[in-house]
């Protein structure tokens, strides 16, 4: 396992979690019906499979972590997509309209995945209706200008990948393999973002001006992502125990400032942060940590477009009935004209 | 949903010369709009070269419970590898 998220480079990363999954399922088994199957799996970096007996709290760990994972990509396809229309040329219109698709795809391989745990489609989606589950707090946040889209790419992006790359390693088999796939789509997400944003840096005045207000609206936000400091995250220990989790989010959200400092100055933006400096001592940089407050406050419902977000949404979901109805509909006549033949 | 809008598994053969493999599921109503639907979500990249969906409810599977007893019939048959048997030094192409 390499000893520090992101030390390689991204897909680097996943060929080597999946070279290492493929090694793993060439070993010997525990023995199945012994008490200790589960834990002997977990600490032979094996995977646990669908009908693997589990901890109850496991099951239950992973429902809800996949499902919130799953609904974020449904609902972080919303802040970019409000530019496909606006889009600058054909070209960045094309691009920004396949990523959109893989937001969607990637939530429906992380819903795929979820349902393997014994949870129903239907019950998740009623649940990120009704707000027990939660989305991630960054796409609770507007795009106000076309410099946002490739913000977006480059750090929220970027942020996610830190994220989950190491989730491809994730104890459990179907949310290991999903996480594979989607990170090898990933990074074309976050260099078309990059490469959007070193065009506008060199732009004109108004364009270069665009891109930094953009970054300097981001950043803080993405930093944000990697979730509360270690000593106020909930879920962590068991989930590290459990290998589910492979970093804190401490370490990860260092990582991600430490990767990315380096990419701000090839860029030509500034990242906004007076306090941000190189530390010999640490071997990293130091920075100033986002407003917790302020994410504890949007993960509740309160943030700039949390509203919006779910409204649009159940209007897809109640504006878009008809089609799966007439899909039904289509099926059940197809059905009764074949029985009726054969 | 899963009544109306039934869960299958889909199987995609990477390239010509390989087999199926299993690459997840999804929902829908009927086979070929599930085929549809699986090359939208699962090879937007041409992943693949040919397509399988199978109704995930149309699956029987072997328990990883019973795995012991299920596979143990073959555990005490050793003589059924090459490796079992020795050959005399001298013996060639064999």
């Amino acid at each position: 396992m390499p000893v520090e998220p992101g030390a390689q480079s991204l897909l680097d990363q996943v060929a080597e979690a999946e070279r290492d999954l493929v090694d793993a399922a060439a070993r010997d088994r525990p023995d199945a019906e012994s008490d200790a199957y589960f834990d002997a799996v977990i600490a032979a970096d094996q995977k646990i499979e669908p009908r693997d007996a589990m901890p109850d709290a496991y099951r239950k760990t992973l429902i809800r972590q996949i499902a919130q994972h799953a609904h974020s990509e449904i609902i972080g396809m919303q802040p970019e997509g409000n530019w496909i229309t606006r889009a600058p040329s054909l070209a960045r219109k094309a691009i920004l309209l396949a990523k959109v698709q893989d937001e969607a795809g990637h939530g429906l391989y992380l819903y795929a995945a979820a349902e393997t745990l014994g949870v129903d489609r239907a019950e998740l989606y009623e649940q990120l209706l009704s707000g027990r589950q939660k989305y991630s707090s960054i796409f609770n946040y507007p795009t106000v200008t076309w410099a946002d889209v490739g913000a977006i790419g480059w750090l929220v992006d970027g942020a996610a990948i830190v994220n989950q790359v190491p989730l491809c390693r994730c104890s459990y088999g179907p949310y290991a393999r999903a996480m594979i796939r989607v990170c090898k789509e990933e990074s074309f997400h976050q260099r078309q973002g990059f490469q959007s944003l070193y065009v506008l840096a060199r732009g004109t005045r108004k364009q270069r001006d665009m891109a930094q207000d953009a970054v300097n609206r981001w950043w803080y936000p993405s930093l944000a992502m990697f979730g509360p400091p270690d000593g106020d995250s909930t879920h962590s220990a068991q989930s590290m125990a459990w290998k589910i989790k492979r970093y804190s989010n401490d370490d990860l959200r260092q990582r991600f400032v430490d990767m990315t400092v380096q990419q701000a100055e090839v860029l030509g933006v500034n990242l906004p942060d007076p306090d941000l400096r190189w530390n010999e001592e640490r071997g990293h940089y130091d920075f100033t940590q986002p407003d917790y407050e302020e994410l504890m406050r949007v993960i509740k419902g309160d943030g700039p477009c949390n509203r919006e977000r779910m409204a649009n949404r159940r209007n897809a979901v109640e504006s878009g009935a008809w089609v799966a109805e007439a899909a039904s509909a289509y099926a059940a006549k197809h059905n009764n004209r074949q029985e009726a033949m054969a | 949903m899963t009544g109306i809008n039934p869960l299958w598994e889909v199987f995609v053969r990477p390239r010509r010369g390989l087999s199926h493999s299993h690459v997840g599921s999804l929902h829908a109503p009927d086979a070929d709009m599930a085929l549809r639907n699986a090359r939208d979500l699962y090879t937007r990249r041409e992943e693949g070269v040919s397509i399988w969906v199978v109704p995930a409810a149309d699956i029987t599977a072997s328990s990883p419970q019973e795995k012991d007893a299920f596979f143990d019939p073959a555990a005490d048959k050793i003589y059924r590898h090459p490796t079992f048997y020795e050959m005399p030094e001298g013996a060639e192409h064999i």
